[in-house]
């Protein structure tokens, strides 16, 4: 991807703390911050790939973008298609539904995320409806060339969601996020829920829609090796807080924070001479209600030393747009994965 | 979990007060007072001219403070309440009105418990039956006598038993608890004898739906039980079934309706309260009715200010039991 | 890697729909396999009917009043006559009234001397459904003969018919109460989970204010003080409001814990997402899966109402005379006296606890089956 792209999106300093109230009057004793001063930026027509263990806050961060839940602080600015730049976290109700045709979601789980009592057609035809931009014979066209797009038939358009099949339903889902043609795709753990030969379906569809559509992926996982396939850039996110992004290869094949090396080395690699040698963590994932001092990771780092449990390492580039928050970026030579 | 204990007490209090508040609104809605009847009585019968009747009607209102704004009244009511633990005057009974509450209150009670034990006993032992002999004979009959029993209203059950008695097996006295012969007479053995021979039918009536209810519960509760893996465990493990039953089944079934007990109070007074008004019985529902009927405003406000706090205080006590024994539930 | 492979696949090899069972068929299914459930359907829908079509039921007029036949007793349907023949179709005799001469009782004793046979679909009084003038009546026998089959009250008034006609303002008052109880329930609790914070603050307390009220004395004590002078009219509306208003706290209770789920759901997001107001959240997402949960409550409600409007009017508190409605026909049942001599006065209670149970059998089953993939 080329990095004369223009940044469609920047996420800065984005926060989201949910309190913890005790006590007769529910006081405020403390906060669980599932996003912690998160900086990102994603290109037009780029596909960044988001990847953390479970409950490291990826989701949150993916629904604070879109303000499907209200952000605690920090900046989201997004270009529309007209051209305009647009803080998402200071906008009214009623500029963000205008600005929800052009940034969609995918979600999670394809069985949770399709409304058991509408048919096909008004789930799909929903945003067309809700955003008025069509009306009548003209939902159901739309939604047949919708289904088509998706590899679906629309012949089965006015039956219900619980006679499809997992991966059926996600290219449902997937229709339903086109309908209003966004330039803006976030995808939350889109294929996590699926079968693996489906899996693989389900992402070739999205890279064939990718290159059909100019659309910009965030594509968050946990899954290494789906992203790996579809990212162009990847940012690895630990805590509630970003650890290292940069261009998928690099990331890889050279990780540079301790963390991104953990994670590679767990991915299974199918080569009978690599011998794999797996980074076993020490510890729990910490409580993100109770966050480690400094660097949050070095409870469980390898590496750590006494500056790592003092001060928190600021996400800094180390050349050629690739972030790492990490005190020694430069002095370790991790391992990452040569080859898939 | 203390401070949990602490919330829910704390906000009782305000909710005892708006309770308090409404009760005696309601209880002011009918137009008119119990005065207005007798100004139109002292008119009629005692002979005295428009004038006369009324000014002593006025009279009677400012001793009784009726002449004042309601919000005052009610604050004069609400604060001998609290303070005195006066009720206010009873116009009905000539009495004040907690002193007809109390009098009446003990019979209720007994009733009330008696039927309640009775009904929980009979209904958890039919409950066990069933539930042990599924899709029996016995446990359809018994499901299908459930359903009968929930589905008559209780009057029309008071009805047909009376019925039954007084026509078809000749019962020379059925109502109240007592007959006539014995009303004035000091407790003796023929009295006791003759008072339990009325006081087993208003416990019997109102006790049916209560068989009904509690029989279903533990029948359901039981069977959920004995699809659980510790009672399979049990029975895995070589257990006699009479103990995998009394020690692990029916124990951990009993939890529900042990926790439902802390509501069971008022749910208990209300319930014998048609009975007893169709038996005509010396207990509290009867006496509301009539106050209702005959405006009696500051009884029936009292009786349903008490039901009510009762109510609340049992959702208070059954909530926090609840908290104490249930550990899977967090209060933070 | 698997996943390059798996692009060879044909672009237009269309995915199709696994064989899936609708919801609604599932829960029939379940529903069906219940014996009392059907039962209690088969009860409810006899009631309805009768209630819906209580004049053409009826061979007389319900408000008719005849003093002399006060009190008769009910007829027999004969299929034998007094000398043991048969008759295909089935025939009644008229009541003779005779005084005992001891006693100065009222007797009455059947007039074997005239057979009246039942004819269907007859003309009768005149009725007017949605204003059109109409005659045609179910059964009913020649002129000179009569057909009180459940006999008369003490105005003389046909039990058959007063039983019809009350039962259609006893049903309707329940169902209306039931209704406008599951419409107040079920957006309480949607509003209240769906928008939570200080709005669910509020909802949820004055929830429990009200539940804070005995229900019963709390009843008596509001339908008294609807004022005497009301027409019908207003008292039924009255009655059936108390119902509603006083009613709803369970279901909406029911609906906040189904819509706290709900609203974690992803597909509730997704209409977030799209940009989907409130209203049609609401509307669209959250009641329709909420449905099936709304649906048992109401029929759990209505004979619960059934029972309360019975209850309050046999104490003389809810429906007034010239009202009627089946607690009203049993008000004549208060004195255990005239009970005793006439039974049939208690009929309108035998319709009642059919009733009830009708809806209970139904409630029962609609319960079971409305999470059919729970194993009972």
């Amino acid at each position: 991807m080329d990095k004369q792209n223009e940044i469609l999106l920047e996420v800065k300093n984005l926060k989201k703390y949910f309190p913890i109230t005790r006590g007769v009057f529910r006081r405020v004793v403390g906060y669980v911050k599932a996003v912690d001063r998160v900086d990102l930026f994603i290109r037009q027509g780029e596909t960044l790939g988001l990847v953390g263990e479970s409950g490291c806050g990826k989701t949150t961060l993916g629904r604070s973008i879109l303000r499907l839940i209200e952000p605690t602080d920090g900046e989201v600015w997004f270009k529309t298609g007209k051209g305009k730049k647009l803080d998402i976290t200071k906008l009214e109700d009623r500029e963000i539904k205008s600005l929800r045709r052009e940034m969609r979601m995918i979600f999670q789980d394809p069985y949770a995320s399709l409304n058991p009592r509408m048919t096909v057609m008004d789930i799909v035809g929903e945003p067309l409806i809700i955003h008025k931009v069509a009306q009548g014979k003209e939902i159901e066209d739309r939604v047949r060339t919708l289904l088509k797009i998706v590899g679906l038939n629309p012949r089965y358009m006015r039956r219900y969601p619980h006679e499809f099949s997992g991966g059926q339903r996600q290219r449902i889902g997937i229709a339903r996020a086109l309908a209003l043609n966004p330039r803006l795709v976030i995808a939350d753990e889109p294929v996590s829920a699926l079968d693996v030969s489906v899996q693989a379906q389900v992402i070739n569809l999205l890279e064939n829609l990718q290159v059909q559509f100019n659309l910009t992926y965030l594509f968050i996982a946990h899954d290494l090796s789906v992203v790996y396939h579809i990212s162009n850039r990847i940012a690895v996110m630990y805590v509630g807080k970003i650890m290292e992004v940069g261009q998928a290869e690099e990331v890889y094949q050279g990780p540079r924070h301790p963390y991104t090396e953990a994670l590679m080395s767990a991915v299974p690699v199918i080569d009978p001479d690599v011998k794999p040698e797996r980074i076993l963590l020490q510890g729990d994932v910490p409580n993100p209600a109770n966050s480690p001092s400094g660097c949050t990771f070095h409870p469980r780092c390898r590496y750590a030393k006494k500056i790592c449990s003092q001060e928190e390492p600021p996400l800094e580039d180390i050349g050629d747009e690739h972030y790492v928050a990490c005190h020694f970026a430069d002095d370790f030579s991790l391992k990452g994965i040569r080859q898939f | 979990m203390i401070s949990y204990i602490i919330r829910r007490i704390l906000y009782v209090i305000p909710l005892l007060l708006a309770v308090s508040i409404v009760c005696f609104v309601i209880i002011q809605l009918p137009p008119g007072d119990f005065l207005t009847a007798i100004e139109s009585q002292l008119k009629s019968q005692a002979g005295l001219s428009e004038e006369e009747s009324r000014k002593m009607v006025d009279e009677m209102r400012k001793t009784y403070g009726l002449d004042k704004s309601m919000p005052v009244q009610y604050l004069i009511w609400i604060k001998n309440i609290v303070t005195k633990g006066d009720f206010g005057y009873s116009f009905g009974y000539r009495k004040p009105a907690q002193e007809v509450i109390w009098e009446r209150l003990k019979w209720t009670m007994i009733i009330a418990l008696s039927a309640h034990l009775i009904s929980t006993l009979v209904g958890l032992l039919i409950g066990i039956y069933s539930a042990t002999h599924q899709y029996s004979l016995g446990d359809h009959l018994s499901t299908f006598l459930a359903f009968i029993g929930l589905s008559f209203p209780e009057f029309f059950t008071a009805l047909v038993i009376m019925y039954l008695l007084v026509f078809r097996f000749r019962v020379p006295h059925v109502g109240g608890l007592s007959s006539p012969e014995y009303v004035l007479a000091t407790w003796n053995w023929a009295k006791f004898v003759d008072f339990l021979q009325h006081f087993w039918i208003p416990v019997v009536i109102s006790g049916v739906a209560g068989v009904a209810r509690n029989m279903r519960v533990m029948r359901a509760n039981l069977l959920d039980v004995f699809r659980s893996q510790y009672v399979i465990t049990a029975r895995a493990k070589g257990l006699k079934e009479r103990i995998v039953l009394y020690k692990h089944a029916v124990v951990n079934a009993l939890h529900p309706i042990i926790a439902y007990q802390g509501v069971a109070l008022p749910y208990i007074v209300q319930g014998t309260m048609v009975t007893a008004i169709v038996l005509n019985l010396p207990t509290t529902g009867p006496a509301f009715y009539d106050a209702l009927v005959f405006q009696d405003t500051l009884l029936a406000g009292s009786f349903l200010l008490m039901v009510t706090v009762v109510l609340v205080i049992g959702n208070l006590l059954s909530d926090l039991i609840l908290a104490w024994i249930d550990p899977r539930i967090r209060y933070d | 890697m698997i996943l390059k492979n798996e692009r060879s696949r044909k672009k237009n090899s269309f995915a199709e729909p696994v064989k899936g069972e609708a919801y609604i068929q599932l829960v029939w299914r379940k529903f069906k396999r219940s014996k009392t459930a059907i039962i209690g359907a088969i009860l409810v829908i006899i009631m309805a009917i009768l209630a819906i079509f209580a004049p053409f039921f009826s061979p007389y007029n319900p408000l008719k009043i005849d003093h002399r036949a006060s009190f008769s007793p009910p007829q027999r349907i004969h299929f034998f006559d007094d000398k043991g023949k048969f008759h295909l179709r089935p025939f009644v005799y008229n009541l003779k009234l005779e005084l005992d001469p001891q006693t100065w009782k009222r007797i009455y004793t059947e007039d074997t001397s005239k057979r009246f046979p039942i004819y269907f679909l007859v003309r009768g009084w005149e009725y007017k459904p949605f204003g059109i003038p109409c005659k045609l009546h179910l059964f009913g026998v020649a002129k000179g003969g009569s057909i009180h089959l459940f006999g008369m009250d003490n105005y003389g008034r046909d039990l058959w018919a007063r039983i019809m006609l009350g039962g259609r303002v006893s049903l309707s008052i329940a169902l209306l109460g039931a209704i406008l109880s599951a419409f107040i329930g079920s957006m309480v609790g949607t509003i209240s989970a769906y928008y939570g914070g200080i709005t669910d603050m509020i909802l949820q307390r004055i929830v429990e204010f009200l539940q804070s009220f005995p229900q019963l004395p709390l009843w008596m004590a509001l339908s008294i003080a609807i004022p005497a002078t009301w027409s019908s009219l207003y008292v039924f509306i009255a009655i059936m409001m108390l119902f509603g208003l006083l009613s709803w706290t369970p279901l909406a209770r029911e609906v906040r814990g189904k819509v706290l789920s709900l609203r974690e759901q992803e597909f509730v997001l997704s209409a977030k997402e799209a940009g989907a107001s409130d209203a049609r959240i609401i509307f669209k997402y959250l009641i329709p899966n909420c449905l099936s949960h709304i649906i048992v409550v109401l029929t759990i409600t209505i004979p619960w109402l059934i029972l309360a409007e019975s209850t309050l009017s046999f104490l003389g508190l809810g429906l007034q005379p010239p009202m009627v409605s089946w607690g009203v026909l049993l008000q004549e049942a208060q004195n255990l006296q005239t009970m005793g001599r006439h039974l049939w006065i208690a009929i309108p209670g035998a319709f009642i606890v059919i009733t009830v149970l009708g809806f209970n059998f139904l409630g029962d089953g609609l319960r079971d089956a409305a999470d059919p993939y729970s194993r009972r």
